[in-house]
């Protein structure tokens, strides 16, 4: 896995039902794009995160696909409604498997 | 010679330099780009200043003799010497050295005087371009102009001092540090340090100054030495702005710009509500506002070299009129103010030995601005090129750096004052034709693209030891030919590669020696400067 | 709340070639006209390894970002659920060159809009 990945949102803590809130997202991560070649002339693998989705009580928000070209360090900035108390649930998949995950809770 | 200078001097008063019939109700005072200049200097303006797109002949883009066409300035007058090129070297010796603070202080203090309330409002580029600001890392421009008591300030050079610097002389200022497009690069959300505006209560009316900070910073500097922020032009930022100082009860909104003067004309025409764009950046000179729409826009040249006054008329809440005066500071006119005089001089007295050892003379006319070659750079690259066993040299088309007339010694103060900066390494590298014509490229669409949008600010990249021909008006990639090194002869061959010797790259990690070493071992072996005149750039469509 | 937990999931297709793709396999024949759809982004990049865009695309059930002068053209494809708030969102990508970033957007009725806008990635130095 790539190391070090650290995800971080912000959410607001508390919004009225119905309310549309903005909600960022960062996610520490080197994307590594699979074109770049190391000091020897070498192709560096690709590995990147291909996937990012946001879900409010399993309600999902947005769905992402990622192409190499997101940069490093993914952010992702998009708007919610908020229907009820609950949870956001984020998700990161990264190429090597691994998946990220964060939970931000929100009242109302 | 001494009596066509006492002649000239006896003909030109401080009372004439600073009347003027106080008008409406607020008072506006802007300084701008005074990169560290503490002192009177001598500072010749551009006598090639190219415009493009919609601002192809437009002011700041008419120079010399037709500028002075234009304004009904009468040739060999104060104001021929002040405002435009042309017989420089004479009219300086009859006129004298312009700007030093503590004239400035007192052109501030009279209008003071006449208007106790008025605003002073600084366009940044203040904490760099001095030897003591360098070794003082701002301080001693942020003492001095303490003592000015500004009411507000924007930035662009400062960041290059690096962003914990930046921070710590901010958070000690005593006025607002003003910014509406600088923000934290991380989220995307504007910086807390700087704020988008600030309010004042003057003369009875509720005015908001918003500041614009340099759009290009990360691009026209180092961007490895601030990296927690993001400018740009924000120009829908700035909409919201001046729509919200208006909802909370604005009656005059100003603008305190780094933009550079023709990206503050496009964004008046798109920003509707601001009455009045103090400019900077640009270093342009102008003795009248220039109106697009409903705003004035009034640029107040560098260096330290000018003051603007601008009295408006603001009535029931909305300007009504205007009344502006650029005020050249001929330092030999203007008294200076003892109080300030004092305050300089203890920035400078630690390094007085230092800033006053004089390395050469020059029987030239020593100067930087204008779009393509300054004798400055022209010296500065032979110096590249010498000390460095380069083939061409690379100096970078900034527009600040006071000139030298014939005759004048060349102290290591003059020497820092057109080189000082906070990345002076000078690098030496192989590049190839191909690349140096990417850079050329690269470099004139950042002044020729004819969307102001797209422009910098800055000049053409000085060249050394090779020549080149522009097409201003084609597209990127196109514009530059017939590039020719100069010491063959020989066209340049995109695939070959040649040792070049260059300064103030933005990129993190460059290595060589210190730009103004370089340039004073040059200066102490030549003793007497001399140029060939520079004739290696052939410029069409201009 | 912090929960994480890099688990392990099921192996992901390598979705971004069949997802993203290229403004013609989006298209697959239709076109794509100007309509409701805003493209951000700025006219300099302050470091082409990451350059801010953002899109509003009202109506829009899904939304594609391509970097025309890239290697791979495709940058990502965002599809939006129930509980969008709106069909708006910003990332950050890289830009290999001065080029066209180009936004396609696929509406409820199955039309297609597009946006484009050209950023400027220079070398820089030198300033006033
Ligand atoms: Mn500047
Ligand atoms: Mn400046």
């Amino acid at each position: 896995m790539a190391s070090g990945v650290k995800p971080r949102v912000k959410v607001p803590s508390s919004a009225s039902a119905g309310d549309v809130v903005t909600i960022k997202t960062l996610i520490s991560h080197p994307m590594e794009s699979g074109q770049r070649k190391d000091g020897d002339g070498n192709l560096i693998p690709r590995s990147i995160i291909n996937r990012f989705t946001c879900d409010f009580n399993g309600q999902n928000v947005v769905d992402v696909v990622m192409a190499p070209s997101i940069s490093t360090n993914p952010y992702f900035e998009f708007e919610a409604t908020v229907p009820e108390a609950g949870e956001f649930k984020f998700t990161w998949y990264d190429d090597d498997g691994d998946v990220y995950e964060e939970v931000k809770p929100i009242s109302v | 010679g001494r009596w066509s200078r006492l002649a000239a001097q006896q003909a030109l008063t401080q009372d004439q330099l600073l009347q003027f019939d106080t008008y409406g109700n607020v008072s506006l005072i802007h300084v701008t780009d005074i990169h560290a200049q503490l002192v009177p200097i001598y500072f010749r303006e551009p006598s090639v200043n190219i415009g493009v797109g919609a601002n192809r002949g437009e002011v700041p883009h008419i120079t010399g003799a037709d500028f002075r066409r234009l304004y009904g300035v009468e040739d060999g007058s104060p104001s021929h010497y002040a405002l435009s090129s042309g017989d420089f070297s004479a009219l300086a010796q009859a006129y004298g050295r312009v700007g030093g603070l503590d004239r400035v202080s007192t052109v501030v203090n009279a209008i003071r005087a006449d208007r106790p309330d008025a605003l002073l409002l600084d366009g940044g580029d203040t904490w760099h371009g001095s030897y003591t600001c360098y070794h003082s890392e701002g301080q001693d421009m942020v003492n001095a102009m303490n003592g000015l008591k500004p009411d507000a300030m924007t930035f662009h050079w400062e960041f290059t001092l690096g962003s914990g610097r930046v921070q710590e002389l901010v958070q000690g200022l005593p006025f607002a540090a003003l910014g509406q497009n600088i923000f934290d690069a991380e989220w995307d959300e504007p910086a807390e340090l700087f704020k988008p505006y600030e309010f004042f209560e003057r003369g009875g009316v509720k005015i908001a100054v918003i500041g614009q900070a340099f759009p290009y910073m990360p691009i026209a500097n180092p961007r490895w030495m601030f990296p927690e922020y993001s400018f740009g032009i924000r120009d829908e930022n700035m909409q919201a702005m001046v729509d919200e100082v208006r909802a909370a009860g604005a009656e005059l909104v100003v603008c305190l710009s780094h933009n550079g003067f023709d990206v503050d004309k496009k964004m008046a025409s798109v920003v509707t509500g601001i009455d009045v764009i103090l400019s900077g950046h640009t270093h342009d000179a102008l003795p009248e506002p220039v109106q697009v729409g409903q705003t004035f826009i009034v640029a107040s040249g560098s260096n330290g070299k000018f003051v603007s006054r601008v009295d408006l008329d603001v009535r029931d809440g909305a300007m009504q009129g205007i009344r502006h005066k650029l005020i050249p500071i001929f330092s030999d006119v203007i008294a200076p103010d003892p109080v300030m005089t004092k305050l300089i001089e203890e920035q400078r007295a630690p390094h007085m030995d230092t800033l006053s050892e004089v390395i050469g003379t020059t029987e030239e006319l020593l100067y930087r601005r204008g779009n393509f070659n300054g004798t400055w750079d022209d010296l500065i690259c032979n110096a590249l090129i010498s000390e460095r066993e380069a083939d061409i040299a690379l100096s970078p088309g900034v527009r600040w750096g006071p000139s030298l007339i014939p005759g004048d010694p060349i102290t290591r103060e003059d020497i820092w004052n057109v080189t000082s900066m906070s990345y002076g390494e000078a690098y030496r590298n192989e590049m190839t034709g191909e690349f140096l014509k990417v850079v050329l490229e690269d470099v004139a669409d950042n002044i020729f693209n004819p969307d102001p949008y797209y422009q910098q600010g800055g000049d053409m990249v000085r060249v050394g030891g090779m020549g080149y021909r522009i097409d201003i008006t084609k597209p990127q990639g196109e514009r530059i030919s017939d590039m020719t090194l100069l010491k063959t002869g020989e066209a340049i061959d995109p695939a070959k590669s040649y040792v070049v010797a260059g300064w103030a790259s933005v990129n993190e990690g460059t290595e060589g020696p210190m730009i103004w070493d370089v340039v004073e071992d040059h200066i102490r072996k030549q003793g007497s400067v001399t140029l060939d005149p520079n004739n290696s750039v052939e410029v069409v469509g201009a | 709340v912090t929960a994480l937990l890099p688990l392990r999931a099921f192996a992901q297709a390598d979705p971004d070639a069949e997802m993203v793709g290229t403004p013609d396999e989006f298209l697959a024949g239709a076109s794509a006209g100007e309509g409701d759809l805003t493209l951000t982004a700025p006219e300099i990049a302050e470091n082409g390894n990451t350059v801010p865009i953002a899109f509003d695309a009202p109506g829009a059930v899904e939304v594609r970002i391509f970097a025309l002068g890239n290697p791979t053209p495709g940058v990502g494809t965002f599809r939006f659920g129930p509980l969008a708030g709106s069909r708006t969102a910003s990332t950050r990508i890289r830009l290999a060159g001065t080029q066209d970033v180009q936004a396609i957007a696929k509406m409820e009725d199955g039309s297609y809009i597009t946006a484009m806008k050209t950023v400027k990635v220079t070398i820089g130095g030198c300033g006033g």
